[in-house]
């Protein structure tokens, strides 16, 4: 065996938990065939189980980070000849997109449209997506972005039209599709010029390269289109402004389950990426956690801050006017992408910290909220605020949940959302970038009227005539509102262990 | 002062330990729902008295303070302490929730676990904010209260509460948010080795804090504080609130939620922001007196009790801002000792409002008349409130007022005497009330289909307290007067550097 055949080999060894997920695809694939199929359920949970096995091999590899290092440098393990990091940041984010896998299938137990011969298919590809979204984060080249992010989309285009008796759902599917394709050939063009600027795919090459070109540092024109084209492809994964238009649409098609996974899951992933590549290879350090833009005529965080506040806007305006709960949590996650960029263009330390703390959130919150458009949908046969009227009195427990996590979105203490936004508008506010922080802030309120709309729906207006009797609710309903809002309300008053681990993730920004 | 019992923590979370447990009590009548929510008020009270009796009135320091570290990685801390200034605040506080619990006893049916555990979530909110020494603490109970006032406008309110709540919700929110960014600001401010949440540090450490981002910081504090007095031009949400609320609601809004804003200022803006607190002394009189008068004037136009009241409130808040921002020791005594009389007069108003509510079911003031021969005693409790209420001697609204315009008279002649106008016009239209509802003709049809019938013994309960707190602030002034003096003399010296 060649030295370089042996070393890839021996990466493998580091990349377990994606070698599990593999295997655990592989193996559904196989009992899809079998009578496993018939039981009801069995696959799903064995895919559990593969996501669980994963999860412990990525524990291991996060002790055995921190023994290592301590702190992460960069001395930090890279796979396959460079192409993949193993590094705190890219484990942090690994665990996130294991929930979030977790999640979407706790989610999907009880979702009556998923149609239980397909539960083989939806399986594979929640797997891949799974997969897709651990290779986005932990790219270092263009290639395995754009790698792992076609692997994130083209299982998402399946799931987002898995009820193929459902015209909206197909529309989902193509609408996505298309978007998709269309977003994912520009990043492609965009990421072959920046290949002829730099003569390299690999991130860190490419600040070499551009550190050293002072033609092109003089007139950065090609750069700044090369860097808007790709941002195109990522902006697409987060649904940022302008390239949210199919986020609604399809948000309201899919299954909800899967719904919230796109909510979650591909997003994370675009901001791991977004901060990988904007901050690796435009972006040099100056010193204490601090960064600054590579070349001084391509200000890219004044463009994403411009993006932040118009993604905010846009998507908290254009809820206020839903009657759909899932389009409104599509916009809600539009506007979700906005505040997030604030902590791209801090370009410090502390923004990107912020970001992984609010994720973290971010999934529980997220995930309670579609919980409760399922169980509408389960039980009450509704997926409109409409179908919410007078059900807090009805059953109150999940409707408190759901009210829990509304709030967390707004930003209101003690819960976990507002933790998340404080360390946001620390880090905005940091920076002096005050007129971003105001912005930032006004949206809050924006954002408030609509949720306090479902709210205002479930408890304060009347209960539908005969109907007034109190719904039995399922004891899986509500232990899953149970561990879905429990780290909120935790979180919110004791956010210490999450500070910790969030910090020492996002230490490969500098310490 | 290092004490060895958090006698503020506990009077701080019993409330809300009262209001979780109700909720998650499995049904077992209405009756011991109710007894359980006036409990756990009503041995709140009890154990906040040791505040009174044990505070020490020759020192501006915190007292009875508690303090654990909470996020030690940004100075974040519990910390909670009462000084002169928040005293009196928390023990109206505590003095009025049982009241307000025990005032729906009858009118509540729907929802009453709900209902009781809001009241007492509340509870722990409102006192939270008078005790906190910790600006991110002090934030957390600031947003914390809103939730449950909203839920018990929204749920148990009048016609228009759905209306009223998400417009109480959605202004009270606006300025709160300012106010974060703005504490979020002071933070960053102060740089890597001050940087701190705590008050007290804080009030020394900003200290030459320039003039330009002192005014802006004053305006986005005092935005969230004038939104929640509410000072003129921010008021519109009070009068539907106050009309639409049940109430307890009603009687929690004027007599604490109200007494916030006010408190954010003596508290936050004036110490922190000395100087542009006097630049803006001109501009907030002004508004001040305009709330007055303009208060004054919509009271009398009104037909609804509740919402004369509201506006009365309006009227009131004014001569507190007024008394504050005269800057001078009697001007910020007197609006301290005008809060508490206001807590306390208009709390019992709509206490009385609510009783006669539940009798005839209408706010309409032409519904009423000649109560005072159809229920006596009624009468005789609601003039003793409306005198009160408009400042006679000898009754504690005088020496409020008294105080404030001698305050005023002080720092500017001219805000004064507009604002003693104000006088003139509240004895007018609660006055006017007064005849109106006491005397006169009783309409015809009322009187003899259902003969009113007086205060029942659980009402007079609730009142006795109240009435005979109206006659202890009005004759002893000087025994909570006493309290203030230090930290309002600690709080000038601040102003005057």
């Amino acid at each position: 065996m060649s030295p370089t055949a042996l070393a890839l080999v021996q990466d493998l060894r580091l990349f377990l938990p994606e070698v599990i997920l593999v295997l655990t695809t592989l193996l559904v694939i196989v009992l899809d065939v079998t009578p496993v199929r018939k039981s009801h359920r069995a696959l799903l949970y064995l895919t559990f189980c593969g996501l669980l096995l994963s999860g412990i091999y990525l524990l291991r590899h996060y002790v055995d980070l921190r023994e290592s290092g301590g702190r992460a440098s960069s001395s930090n393990v890279l796979l396959f000849g460079n192409s993949i990091a193993l590094d705190p940041f890219a484990v942090y984010f690994k665990g996130l997109f294991l929930l979030v896998g977790l999640l979407t299938g706790v989610l999907s137990i009880r979702y009556k449209k998923l149609n239980p011969a397909g539960e083989g298919e939806y399986c594979v590809l929640l797997l891949c997506s799974t997969l897709g979204l651990f290779l986005m984060v932990g790219s270092r080249t263009l290639l395995m972005a754009y790698l792992g992010l076609e692997l994130v989309s083209i299982p998402s285009f399946v799931l987002a039209g898995f009820q193929r008796d459902s015209r909206l759902s197909n529309e989902a599917a193509l609408k996505y599709t298309i978007y998709g394709a269309i977003a994912s050939g520009i990043m492609l063009y965009g990421m072959s010029l920046l290949f002829g600027l730099a003569g390299s795919l690999d991130f860190a090459a490419i600040r070499h390269a551009l550190e050293g070109q002072t033609e092109l540092r003089a007139s950065p024109l090609l750069l700044s289109v090369s860097m808007l084209m790709i941002l195109a492809g990522f902006g697409y994964k987060i649904a940022c402004v302008p390239f949210h238009m199919w986020c609604p649409d399809v948000y309201e098609g899919a299954p909800t389950p899967i719904t919230a996974f796109l909510s979650v899951g591909p997003k994370a992933a675009g901001f791991g990426v977004i901060l990988r590549f904007f901050y690796q290879s435009l972006s040099t350090h100056s010193g204490g956690g601090d960064w600054t833009p590579i070349v001084d005529q391509l200000q890219w965080p004044i463009v994403l801050s411009v993006l932040s506040v118009a993604t905010m806007t846009v998507g908290n305006l254009a809820a206020v006017a839903q009657t759909s709960l899932k389009r409104l949590m599509a916009y809600s996650s539009i506007a979700h992408a906005g505040y997030l960029l604030m902590g791209v263009v801090v370009l410090s330390k502390d923004g990107i910290f912020a970001i992984l703390f609010y994720l973290a959130v971010y999934v529980f919150m997220n995930f309670g909220a579609f919980l409760f458009v399922v169980f509408l949908h389960d039980l009450v046969g509704s997926e409109d605020i409409e179908g919410c009227r007078g059900l807090g009195w009805r059953a109150p427990f999940p409707c408190i949940a759901m009210a829990i996590c509304l709030f967390s979105l707004t930003g209101l203490p003690p819960l976990g959302g507002f933790i998340g936004k404080f360390y946001l508008f620390l880090g905005v506010i940091g920076r002096e970038l005050y007129w971003l922080a105001i912005l930032g802030v006004l949206n809050s309120v924006v954002s408030l009227v609509y949720y306090a709309r479902v709210v205002k729906a479930m408890f304060l207006e009347n209960i539908p005539r005969g109907e007034a009797e109190p719904l039995p609710v399922p004891f899986f309903y509500s232990a899953a509102f149970a561990v879905l809002v429990a780290p909120i309300l935790l979180l919110g008053v004791y956010w210490a262990p999450l500070v910790k681990l969030a910090r020492y993730s996002s230490s490969i920004f500098g310490a | 002062m290092p004490t060895t019992f958090p006698i503020l923590t506990l009077i701080t979370f019993l409330p809300a330990v009262g209001g979780l447990l109700l909720l998650l009590r499995r049904d077992e009548g209405d009756s011991e729902t109710r007894t359980l929510a006036f409990l756990f008020s009503g041995v709140t009270f009890l154990a906040s008295l040791p505040l009174f009796f044990g505070f020490r009135n020759d020192t501006a320091a915190l007292q009875f303070v508690d303090v654990r570290p909470w996020i030690p990685a940004l100075n974040i801390q519990y910390k909670v302490g009462v000084d002169g200034i928040s005293l009196l605040l928390v023990l109206l506080t505590t003095f009025l929730m049982p009241l307000a619990v025990l005032c729906g006893w009858k009118a509540v049916e729907r929802h009453l676990k709900a209902y009781y555990a809001c009241l007492l979530f509340l509870e722990t909110g409102m006192i939270g904010v008078f005790v906190s020494m910790d600006l991110i603490l002090f934030y957390v109970f600031w947003e914390v209260m809103l939730i449950p006032m909203y839920f018990l406008i929204g749920v148990w309110g009048g016609p228009r509460r759905v209306y009223a709540a998400v417009k109480f919700f959605i202004y009270t929110m606006t300025g709160s948010l300012l106010m974060f960014a703005a504490i979020l600001y002071l933070y960053i401010y102060l740089g890597t080795p001050d940087r701190t949440f705590d008050v007290e540090l804080l009030v020394m450490r900003l200290r030459g804090l320039p003039f330009g981002a002192q005014m802006v910081l004053f305006l986005a504090f005092g935005l969230a504080f004038a939104i929640k007095v509410p000072v003129f031009p921010f008021h519109t949400w009070l009068p539907d609130a106050h009309v639409e609320a049940p109430t307890a609601g009603s009687v929690v809004l004027a007599g604490v939620l109200l007494k916030m804003g006010t408190y954010g200022f003596l508290r936050f803006c004036l110490p922190f922001f000395p100087d542009a607190s006097h630049a803006v002394m001109p501009l907030v009189s002004i508004l001040a007196v305009v709330g007055i008068l303009y208060g004054g004037l919509m009271a009398l136009a009104q037909e609804d009790i509740k919402k004369l009241i509201a506006y009365s409130s309006v009227s009131h808040l004014g001569y507190v801002m007024l008394g504050i921002f005269a800057l001078n020791l009697r001007g910020i005594e007197g609006g301290l000792y005008q809060m508490l009389n206001h807590g306390l007069s208009t709390g019992a108003l709509f206490l009385l409002i609510g009783m006669i509510y539940e009798r005839t079911h209408t706010r309409d003031v032409k519904a009423y008349g000649g109560l005072a021969k159809a229920v006596p005693l009624y009468a005789v409790a609601l003039m003793i409130v409306t005198l009160s209420s408009i400042g006679l001697p000898g009754l504690n609204g005088f020496v409020g007022e008294f105080l404030i315009l001698l305050g005023a008279f002080e720092a500017n002649w001219l805000y004064a005497t507009l604002g003693a106008l104000g006088l003139v016009l509240g004895a007018v239209y609660m006055l006017g009330l007064y005849q109106r509802m006491a005397f006169g003709p009783q309409p015809a049809r009322a009187a003899a289909e259902h003969p009113l019938e007086d205060l029942t013994t659980r009402e007079l309960c609730i009142l006795a307290p109240i009435l005979t707190l109206l006659f202890v602030l009005g004759l002893c002034p000087n025994v909570f007067l006493r309290t203030m003096d230090a930290s309002v003399n600690l709080l000038l010296a601040h102003l005057a550097v």
